[in-house]
């Protein structure tokens, strides 16, 4: 059951990181998903001393992630009609 | 025993998978390898008794989601001549040493001292299961103490559906 918990922890981490040293938007989503799945990893691996709740949130986190991904893909492709590109550095239209 | 050995494989997979998506430079490639990540994620919650979020898993991650993801990266052209979209290495530097720090406190508070409710020995969620069945097990909470959260993320969903509708159109 630790061995899970530490599964999470270090997919949790590649996401992460994943998320510090791309540039691509979609691929920032995809490392986003990443890591929403380290945590649902930790949710299902505690379930067993914890009680079925952890399995009825995971259910929640994946209708959330899907409306999610939704959204943020239509932004996505409203950005790319703009700018015809991708990078986060087209993104930066309302940074201080 | 055989229980380990199939969660230390498909914890490898998933582990290589995620590590291929975060590197390889071609976008088609990186959500391919993210559907492998899924698949292994998706074995290992049947591994942990978890029999429905497996599934789930794969109909709404590997699935739908990913299908999504991978329209937008056609719709958009992405798939070929793609620009190499890493940052520099001082980027590279600063993410591999933050991650690896990350990575210690959350070993460190994994692998911390058990609470008294870590070393129970009943498996709560396996009693469920054998109660309700597998899909009950989930769905009578849901329908009994997760009612209002339940209709809160159906609100949501619509509004999602709506909203990615509006920001993707042209012209409404």
């Amino acid at each position: 059951m630790n061995a899970a918990l530490f599964l999470s922890a270090i997919l949790f981490v590649i996401g992460a990181a994943g998320v510090v040293v791309r540039r691509n938007a979609i691929i920032l989503f995809m490392c986003v998903e990443l890591m929403l799945n380290a945590a649902n990893l930790a949710f299902v691996a505690l379930s067993p001393r914890a009680g079925i709740d952890g399995q009825v949130i995971v259910f929640f986190v994946i209708a959330v992630a899907a409306a999610e991904a939704a959204v943020g893909l239509a932004i996505i492709i409203s950005v790319f009609r703009h700018a015809e590109s991708v990078d986060i550095r087209n993104f930066s239209l309302l940074r201080w | 025993m055989l229980t380990q050995i199939l969660f230390y494989f498909f914890a490898g997979i998933a582990i290589v998978s995620a590590l291929m998506t975060i590197s390889r430079r071609n976008p088609v490639a990186s959500a391919l390898w993210l559907v492998s990540t899924f698949f292994a994620l998706a074995a290992i919650y049947t591994l942990l008794g978890a029999f429905f979020i497996g599934i789930i898993q794969i109909l709404v991650y590997a699935g739908a989601i990913m299908i999504l993801f991978l329209f937008v990266i056609m719709l958009l052209n992405l798939g070929n001549d793609y620009e190499p979209d890493f940052r520099s290495s001082v980027w590279k530097a600063t993410a591999a040493g933050s991650s690896l720090v990350l990575l210690a406190l959350l070993a460190r508070m994994i692998a911390g001292p058990a609470t008294p409710n870590q070393t129970a020995s009943v498996d709560l969620a396996a009693a469920q299961v054998e109660q309700y069945g597998a899909v009950g097990a989930i769905g009578v909470p849901m329908f009994l103490e997760y009612v209002v959260p339940l209709q809160v993320t159906g609100l949501l969903l619509l509004v999602a559906v709506v909203g990615a509708v509006v920001l993707a159109k042209r012209k409404i």
